[in-house]
């Protein structure tokens, strides 16, 4: 019980003293992760609407897969991508490993899929509403995938979120490819797995509190803004 | 009023005449199409009639184009039948309405067809208005009543000034208000020259509209005349007694035993 208190005391006078290397922590987990978030996005959601719309040759086994991608294990995304960014790998001449680019790098590995899976399942449902009525319209195929994209933008919203969420608890695939340095690639959860093994089990908590927050403060503010939207347009 | 070749507003070219030559369609390993050959000309408002299963929504669906058949030809053979697409809308029997405003979802298809932003706004009010709905502009569509998103439908196909119209039972599940308007503005459409082909369970909805009947019954066609000949007595057998208000599903040989 006693952590908990002193967990919750860490974490306040963490954030009350507006502790500068705190906050470059911070600012780094919410750049790595959003950067992550919005690479996986501009990708993730078209290959989905594609998978939903387009008939092609191996579509049913594209979707498994990519269902089944949604559970990938971090540590094994940070592994592969180590292994293709190290000197010897076959993209180490850029010269990215352990550098914030990796991380955002392995991170989009690790949530394209659920924003991609999540996406195919919105849009085909929609599709399946819509399609009679936008061929009727003579919509083209492209046309109709905008359309669909924004007529689900608000359920498209939740695939975005659960990617963030993702992206924002890991720590396999950023202790890895980042390396954890400090003021370099150190963000919350490698420093919190960095103080549990120091034994700073408080300030582990503390960091692990603002995590949270943090994450309850982005999916709240959606929500709102969501609502707002929603009861605007429905 | 009644009867094929009557008298309607004079039109420009058109898309029309539509000709089915031999269509069958295949859905599940049952025809449910066979051989249906038939020509829809310019005018006439026809009602395509027959219980369910007897594949009405089906021949619309092919005529808009939405199915292709597995056998036989549907062609569009007016001036204009180049891009036979532009020139007709379907109104459904359940409204799929789009997740944006009553004005937004009039104004869609007019956007496809690259059709300029004033002018989209003007047709916009004036389908908005002509079906009643102008005063929910700016509502969300997905909100309305089941009878207004119905309008809402008209009015979309309104703006898009159509040469044909296919309605599939467009006012199953409506209240007699809803309907009336309904059918107005399904009277307006004939005004304006737009050549009306719809599905009705609704006998009396038939009587009011048509001109023409066809008569389906187990995807054939059965019997074509005009509206007048048909509700004084149709030659068909099945079709008198779906008209006496009886039951399809039995037999042709039971009827006539009866």
């Amino acid at each position: 019980m006693n952590d908990f208190s002193s967990a919750l005391s860490a974490a306040l006078t963490l954030l009350l003293h507006g502790d500068k290397t705190l906050g470059n922590i911070v600012l780094l987990s919410l750049r790595v992760s959003l950067s992550a978030v919005f690479l996986a996005t501009i990708i993730g959601m078209p290959l989905g609407s594609a998978t939903a719309l387009y008939r092609f040759p191996g579509r049913k086994a594209l979707t498994v897969l990519l269902n089944a991608l949604m559970g990938l294990p971090p540590v094994v995304v940070g592994l592969v991508v180590y292994l293709m960014l190290s000197r010897i790998g076959p993209l180490g001449v850029l010269g990215l490993l352990f550098t914030p680019t990796a991380m955002i790098i392995a991170q989009s590995i690790l949530i394209i899929p659920i924003i991609a899976a999540l996406s195919r399942q919105i849009i085909e449902d929609l599709w399946r509403e819509y399609e009679e009525q936008l061929r009727s319209f003579g919509a083209s195929p492209g046309r109709s995938m905008l359309t669909l994209l924004w007529d689900g933008r608000f359920s498209l919203l939740t695939a975005v979120l659960a990617g963030f969420g993702r992206a924002s608890a890991e720590v396999g695939a950023v202790m890895i490819v980042g390396g954890n340095i400090d003021h370099v690639t150190r963000v919350m959860t490698t420093a919190i797995a960095l103080e549990v093994s120091k034994g700073d089990l408080a300030l582990a908590l503390g960091l692990g509190i603002i995590l949270i927050s943090l994450s309850l403060a982005i999916n709240g503010a959606a929500f709102v803004l969501k609502d707002i939207a929603e009861r605007r347009h429905a | 009023m009644t009867g094929p070749g009557t008298s309607h507003p004079p039109r420009q070219s058109d898309i029309l005449p539509l000709v089915l030559d031999n269509v069958s369609f295949e859905g599940g390993g049952k025809r449910l199409i066979k051989d249906l050959s038939h020509s829809f000309n310019a005018g006439p408002r026809t009602v395509i009639l027959g219980p369910n299963g007897a594949g009405k929504s089906l021949l619309l669906r092919l005529c808009h184009g939405l199915l292709q058949p597995s056998a036989g030809d549907i062609r569009w053979q007016g001036e204009l039948s180049g891009d036979p697409v532009p020139h007709q809308a379907m109104v459904f029997q359940r409204p799929v309405m789009l997740r944006r405003t009553v004005a937004e979802n009039a104004a869609y298809a007019l956007g496809l067809r690259g059709i300029p932003r004033s002018e989209r706004r003007d047709r916009v009010a004036e389908a908005l208005k002509r079906t009643g709905l102008a005063r929910l502009a700016g509502s969300p569509a997905r909100v309305l009543s089941f009878g207004e998103q119905q309008k809402l439908a008209l009015a979309r196909a309104w703006a898009l000034r159509p040469k044909v119209l296919f309605l599939d039972e467009p006012t199953a599940s409506l209240d007699p208000a809803a309907t009336h308007t309904i059918e107005e503005v399904i009277g307006a459409f004939h005004d304006a020259g737009t050549r009306i082909i719809m599905t009705t369970h609704d006998l009396g909805q038939a009587r009011r509209i048509a001109d023409d009947v066809l008569f389906m019954h187990r995807g054939r066609l059965l019997e074509f005349s005009s509206a007048k000949k048909f509700f004084a007595g149709p030659r068909n057998d099945l079709a008198q007694a779906f008209l006496r208000g009886d039951l399809l599903w039995w037999k042709r040989r039971d009827i006539r035993a009866k």
